[in-house]
């Protein structure tokens, strides 16, 4: 297998109990090398106890783990050379900055001389290098964020895993962070594992993403396939505003897919062509279509002089907004069609939909996404 | 509004804190002063006390050689029983601290268990094990590894024996309030930036843990050198403490004044060597154990 060896990380038939709970089912998960991997999921989905048996810092109950090809199973988390930020920092308070920075390298028979110096630089890169002599408490959360971090990097581990390492932070500071850290990964090029349950993060920072549910993986995938081709529902809701629909399948070919809803009429949809096994006529789906990709045009108008300008992927329907939630640049609709509730976020130009204002609804086959029930 | 008026503020926490203050100052200050007074009196042959300001107690206390070495003894088996509780305590708290065990209420209330036996009783009950007709006499003659009872009470090692038992669950609860307040995640780094278990323990948990240590030795220092009860029980005549002086003037010979400059000689020491702890640790530390 050459692709092993280009993975720093691998997950082989992984499972995690405790007692009668399963935390992780079996799951297999390739982390190549440099990459940045995201676990995704809602609170107690098992992104930590994943996060923590890579560490081992939490035993495995079944299958390996390997790290740059070799099985870690029972090597001791000291042996394994992996940077970990805490979401508390868990930084040393009885050391100083320089102390907690350079605890790694005394394991690591590094000269006094050189570690100094590695110190330095740890310190330059998360651009804090005036705070040596301080003690952890005399900094703000951020900054303890930032030598959490240089404190595990500074070992130049093979793999560095971040256990929802912003969540703690305010909201600004949080974005800047997230900036901050994947120039940092960036121009480190060091193999990382991201915990978060904050889409948004996971969206910003991720090579890929892996949404986790309920102990399952349901999705591993780069942001954009996760993002707009989510292969189950608890994607499509997990990630983003989407409207799921039900639906039945009445023709599927190369091409894409007939699907007829109720209330709605039918609608063309896309699908991959390795998909099209998957769908049989007369088949019950799910359609999920995200929130921003229904256009919404007022019929006052005309809908006729609406619907003539379409392409011709674009099925239209009618409805009646609901509900306005302005937000500035855009605002998101809750409209009535068909005996449906859906939602829409769309850019205002000049003003707001209104409330009550009869709407005609435009989607592209390419925006509907075909799941399995 | 009157606490919007500035000159009030500053007298609010006072008026808060005076039912303390008010028990701190009947219960103790003035009973001191009473003592402090009583120590300057001095006892007639006749049996008279005569008020007044006289120094024979203190140049007796302060000059005689006979109760500076009681004073030092005092010290020794203060200190030894706290390093000993030290070592032996730190054990069972760091177990119960990182015990995954779910009923850990359970084994602190273990602890407190003991104290629901009266002192005396705990410490006569030594007699049983180690007297003449103890277990362990019992035993190692059943054994037929001595012929002879061995005599192992009544010396310095006996008291200290009962004070340490006395003592550890007050070291035990120091240690253990510092040890479960340290964050787990400081221990997981520490491993993960390449400690062994061992070298985790001593880069962090420990030195976390000293101020729990510090404030159990504290403890235990100064009620071991406070006891009076323990030597007279399993003690020999040669291991006297200070407080069996003050006993012994005061119910014994009757001579309050004496007893008076004693204890005061025995609060000094230890009023200076909790002063030295506030100094460095402060007493917050012993508020949490027993919070
Ligand atoms: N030591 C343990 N004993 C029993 N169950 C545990 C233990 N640790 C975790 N679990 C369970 O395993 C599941 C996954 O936990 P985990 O901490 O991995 O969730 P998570 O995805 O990190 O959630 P969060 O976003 O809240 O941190 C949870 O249901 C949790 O209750
Ligand atoms: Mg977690």
């Amino acid at each position: 297998m050459t692709e092993a060896t280009t993975h720093a990380v691998t997950l082989q038939k992984v499972v995690k109990r405790y007692g009668d709970f399963t935390a992780v089912h079996q799951t297999d998960l390739g982390i190549e090398d440099g990459s940045f991997l995201t676990l995704l999921g809602p609170s107690g989905c098992g992104k930590t106890t994943t996060l923590r048996m890579i560490a081992g810092l939490t035993s495995i109950t079944e299958g390996d783990i390997l790290i740059k090809g070799t099985r870690v199973n029972d090597l001791p988390i000291h042996k394994r050379n992996l940077g970990i930020v805490f979401q508390n920092y868990a930084l040393f308070p009885h050391k100083t900055v320089q102390e907690n920075v350079a605890f790694g390298l005394k394991y690591r028979k590094v000269s006094a001389d050189e570690a100094r110096r590695r110190v330095g630089e740890a310190l330059e890169l998360v651009q804090l290098p005036q705070t040596a002599d301080r003690f952890p408490s005399q900094l703000s959360g951020g900054q303890q964020q930032r030598i959490a971090l240089a404190r595990a990097i500074v070992i130049q581990p093979d793999v560095l895993l971040l256990d929802e390492p912003l969540s703690a932070l305010d909201a600004n500071l949080r974005e800047d962070m997230r900036v901050e850290l994947k120039r940092i990964q960036h121009s480190l090029g060091i193999t990382t594992v991201f915990v978060t349950h904050d889409q948004s993060e996971a969206l910003a920072m991720s090579d890929r993403i892996v949404v986790m549910s309920a102990g399952h993986v349901e999705q591993v995938g780069s942001p954009e396939e996760v993002y707009n081709r989510p292969s189950s529902e608890f994607v499509a809701r997990f990630l983003g505003a989407s409207n799921i629909l039900e639906a039945r399948i009445v023709s599927a070919d190369r091409t894409g897919a007939k699907v007829e809803t109720q209330g709605l009429g039918t609608f063309q949809a896309a699908i991959d062509q390795d998909e099209t096994r998957r769908f049989a006529e007369g088949q019950k789906v799910k359609l999920s279509i995200r929130a921003e990709k229904l256009a919404l045009t007022a019929t006052g108008k005309g809908a006729a002089e609406v619907a003539s300008g379409d392409a011709p992927d674009i099925a239209r329907f009618d409805g009646r907004v609901t509900t306005v939630d302005y937000q500035g640049q855009v605002a998101r609709y809750f409209l009535e069609a068909g005996g449906h509730q859906l939602q829409a976020i769309n850019t205002i130009d000049e003003h707001p939909l209104s409330e009550g204002e009869a709407v005609s609804v435009g989607v592209r086959a390419r925006d509907v996404v075909v799941l399995p029930q | 509004m009157a606490s919007l008026d500035p000159q009030e503020k500053p007298l609010r926490p006072w008026a808060l804190l005076s039912p303390a203050l008010t028990a701190i100052l009947l219960l103790l200050v003035i009973p001191v002063c009473f003592i402090a007074v009583y120590s300057f009196w001095l006892r007639t042959a006749t049996g008279a006390d005569i008020a007044g300001f006289h120094l024979d107690n203190w140049a007796e206390v302060l000059g005689d050689a006979f109760y500076r070495d009681i004073l030092g003894f005092t010290i020794w088996i203060a200190f030894a029983t706290t390093v000993i509780c030290a070592l032996v305590g730190y054990i069972p708290a760091y177990f119960i601290a990182m015990t995954q065990f779910r009923h850990k209420a359970y084994l602190l209330l273990l602890l407190m268990l003991p104290f629901w036996i009266s002192y005396i009783i705990r410490t006569m009950s030594w007699i049983n094990i180690l007297g003449t007709s103890g277990v362990v006499n019992v035993g190692l003659q059943w054994l037929g590894l001595t012929d002879e009872p061995i005599q192992m009470l009544y010396n310095q090692w006996t008291v200290i024996i009962g004070l340490v038992h006395f003592l550890l669950p007050f070291m035990i609860l120091n240690v253990y309030v510092s040890l479960y307040a340290i964050d787990r995640n400081l221990i997981d780094a520490a491993r993960s930036l390449g400690s062994t278990p061992w070298q985790a323990f001593t880069e962090v948990t420990l030195p976390l843990s000293l101020p729990g240590l510090a404030a159990g030795s504290l403890l235990c220092f100064v009620l071991a050198a406070g006891t009076y009860i323990t030597p007279l029980v399993l003690g020999g005549p040669t291991d006297a403490m200070f407080a069996n002086l003050v006993f012994d003037a005061i119910i014994t010979q009757l001579n309050w004044p004496l007893g008076s400059a004693l204890s005061l000689v025995l609060l000094a020491l230890l009023g200076v060597l909790v002063a030295v702890y506030n100094r460095f640790a402060g007493m917050g530390q012993i508020a949490k154990s027993f919070g």
